[in-house]
């Protein structure tokens, strides 16, 4: 299934309101009331509030210059802009190393095993990287996915050193000519400056073992996730320079507005959306997708 | 942000002031500003319209206007609201008059569940009972090894099956066996879900009603956004849930969830997660979180960790120096042999009301306490309690003292006045005190 039809399955279990709220205020005029209902309408989107005044203050003088006819076409645009960038991951190296990064319970270990599986399915060889030392039985998660998905699998005991596990990694990826690797960290809130640390020494090693690696440092992102989503990006960003976010559990009701802010604010794109349980719910970001799926009629 | 909410609203209020009289629009400017701080800390739209709605009137009432301190008034106010709104004082679990007192939690995937779980059991054992945990996560790769492994770490028994056993069956034959097992509490520890996923909710119905648990708490994010009312309402109108666990408390999300989900559903927030270590859960307390939502820090909740790690007349002290301006290196020093014992120092400073954001690129590191110490101990007694005496060639004794660059010894300095600063900054918010603030300033 399409993200898009994913999307559109998962929120016509809701039946909210909002959406049907949303249709009504596209076919009225706009209007003072409209505006503010669309406001609303992005502020539960968790698109936030400074960001969410932006986006009505720009259709507002958009719409006294007489250059809007239509909401839902002049809202389309002002979101679009905000999200537009580039999507997917380009493998521009062998092997290809992609390092995965997030706070806790966001499910980086899950979207791990459904990229594996993608590579997987496209005929590649991957290699998972167990780079969660820390909490209990997530070496054995990953574990469970690199079986799933035939992929080879680099651990070390539980507590080790996650840099020397990625370093391993990357030196058997290329001694088994593995075409990807992945690398799992440990969730770590953003404000814990030593588990900081930690991180930009994984990225760092990783580097060492290969030059220009890790290509891809994802930041895995929780729908559900509020305002606090801006900060997790910035403090990560600022740490390890993030190359794009993983949006994850889409298939819920929540929307991850807070990835406009982002977009916005550190030039981050989203590259995959998570939008299901199964093993090929991860998918390419879809900008329109997106879009159309803030407002999506039931 | 708490000075920013307060300095706005003085704003706002400062305009009127001239004019003696309050108008319509007045009164909107100020609530503005009080919906703004809401919904950045992720409290739920409608609950915030709700809110502002009902401080509105008591906010403009004569006891602000009057006041010569409006903004902080307001503030007060709102403050005031909202933890009336929480519940005011901290909800326990009620346990059943015959054990086993069984205990189901339920959530979202990834919101914490299992080390929720592992953190009840723990206090729990510290309180001189015997739980026992229940693996009824089938779905989660690694769940039940994760659950066991936790078990182990806390000295707690799990019953756990294999992986394609029924979970409504698991917890049955669970608190059967506890009652053999005379257990007086049984943790249920089920599979993360999305509240509209159909089968998987009618899955917790079923145990629901197989187990009759005396009570289902709901384990929520503190860094949840819009969706809180939603996760919130459905769980409690399909399962029905006693209360709530906020988790990841130790991050530096403002917790508005909490707000938003006793709301809508007029259930308490009855404990919070802070960190992944095993440590008990603590109880939700309404009034420091209602601080928190606000941007306020948490400094009761720092009263407390200075309390369990120093004697409360070191506490006191403690109080005192941060406050005064005397805080001299050696203080420092002694403080931070302290601090260490109450855990990540970061973490401490961040429930500093308005010291948290800004010391963020402070960044006294955890790793780096100890290279601190030795930097300090290299000073001679005279140039700790006056660093301005540290000139160049101190600097180089110091550093090859404690065997650093003198780069180092000059970061400690700047940091250290900085944090001075800082320090200083905070006792000038003393005279004008925040009137709902503990006696703490």
């Amino acid at each position: 299934m399409a993200f898009f039809d994913r999307l559109k399955a998962g929120l016509s279990k809701t039946r909210n309101g909002l959406v049907h709220r949303a249709s009504s205020l596209f076919s009225s005029p706009i209007n003072e009331a409209t505006l503010e209902e669309l406001e609303e309408i992005l502020i539960l989107s968790d698109v936030g509030p400074a960001c969410a005044g932006d986006i009505v203050s720009s259709i507002r003088s958009r719409q006294s210059r007489g250059s809007v006819n239509d909401l839902r076409t002049a809202l389309k645009q002002e979101i679009l802009k905000r999200v537009t960038g580039e999507s997917g991951l380009l493998r521009v190296d062998t092997p290809f190393v992609i390092m995965v990064v997030g706070v806790n319970g966001v499910g980086k270990t899950t979207s791990i095993g459904k990229l594996a599986r993608k590579y997987h399915d496209e005929g590649l060889q991957v290699t998972l990287a167990a780079g969660d030392t820390f909490r209990a039985a997530a070496i054995e998660q990953l574990e469970i996915w690199a079986q799933r998905t035939q992929a080879q699998f680099v651990k070390h005991q539980h507590g080790a050193d996650p840099a020397a596990v990625a370093y391993d990694a990357v030196m058997s990826a290329q001694a088994r000519k593995s075409d990807v690797v992945i690398v799992d960290t440990a969730g770590r809130l953003h404000t814990k400056s030593n588990l900081m640390e930690e991180l930009k020494k994984i990225h760092r090693v990783l580097g060492k073992a290969m030059p220009h690696a890790p290509h891809e440092v994802l930041l895995v992102l929780d729908a559900t996730t509020g305002q606090n989503g801006l900060q997790q990006a910035k403090v990560f960003h600022q740490a390890i320079g993030l190359t794009g976010i993983v949006l994850t559990k889409l298939d819920g009701s929540a929307k991850g507005g807070i990835v406009l802010a982002i977009r916005e604010e550190l030039k981050l794109p989203v590259k995959l959306v998570g939008v299901g349980e199964g093993m090929d719910d991860l998918q390419d970001f879809v900008p329109e997708d997106f879009v159309e799926a803030l407002f999506q009629e039931s | 942000m708490f000075e920013s909410l307060t300095d706005k609203l003085e704003g706002v209020f400062k305009r009127l002031k001239g004019r003696g009289l309050l108008k319509e629009e007045d009164v909107a400017a100020a609530m503005k500003e009080v919906r703004m701080a809401l919904l950045e800390a992720d409290v739920n739209f409608r609950a915030v319209k709700a809110f502002v709605e009902k401080v509105k009137e008591r906010a403009v009432g004569k006891e602000v206007l009057e006041s010569l301190t409006p903004g902080q008034q307001v503030v007060k106010v709102v403050r005031d609201e909202l933890v009336s709104l929480m519940g005011d004082v901290h909800k326990g679990i009620r346990l059943a008059p015959n054990p086993p007192t069984v205990i189901m939690v339920i959530g979202l995937q990834g919101s914490g569940k299992t080390t929720s779980v592992a953190k009840m059991a723990m206090t729990f054992r510290k309180e001189g009972r015997r739980p026992m945990l229940v693996a009824a996560d089938t779905q989660r790769p690694a769940a039940i090894t994760q659950l066991q492994s936790l078990g182990k770490t806390v000295g707690v028994p799990v019953h756990a099956t294999q992986e394609k056993d029924d979970p409504v069956r698991i917890c049955r034959d669970a608190v059967t066996r506890a009652r053999n097992e005379a257990h007086d509490i049984v943790i249920l520890d089920t599979a993360g879900r999305l509240q509209i996923d159909t089968d998987l909710m009618n899955q917790l119905k079923e145990i629901r009603r197989d187990v009759s648990p005396h009570e289902v708490l709901l384990v929520a994010d503190a860094m949840t956004g819009q969706e809180a009312v939603n996760i919130a309402e459905t769980f409690d109108k399909e399962i029905g849930i006693d209360g709530v666990i906020l988790t990841k408390m130790d991050g530096d999300a403002r917790g508005g969830a909490a707000l938003s989900i006793t709301w809508v559903t007029g259930k308490p927030v009855k404990f919070i997660g802070v960190g992944e270590k095993l440590d008990p859960l603590e109880a939700f307390h309404p009034d420091r979180v209602a601080s928190r939502i606000l941007g306020m820090g948490d400094v009761l909740s720092l009263i407390e960790k200075a309390q369990e790690a120093v004697e409360e007349k070191e506490a006191l002290e403690l109080e005192e120096k941060l406050l005064s301006d005397s805080f001299s290196l050696e203080d420092l020093r002694d403080q931070m042999r302290q601090i260490r014992k109450m855990g990540p120092l970061q973490g401490l400073l961040g429930m500093v009301p308005g010291l948290g954001s800004k010391l963020k690129d402070v960044n006294v590191d955890e790793g780096q306490l100890r290279r601190v110490e030795a930097i300090i101990n290299s000073m001679t007694p005279l140039e700790r309690r006056n660093h301005a005496i540290i000139k160049g060639s101190r600097r180089r004794r110091i550093a090859d003292g404690s065997g650093v660059t003198i780069a180092d010894v000059n970061r400690l300095l700047k940091q250290y006045i900085q944090m001075r600063k800082m320090m200083k900054r905070f006792t000038g918010m003393k005279g004008k005190r925040f009137p709902g603030l503990p006696r703490f300033m």
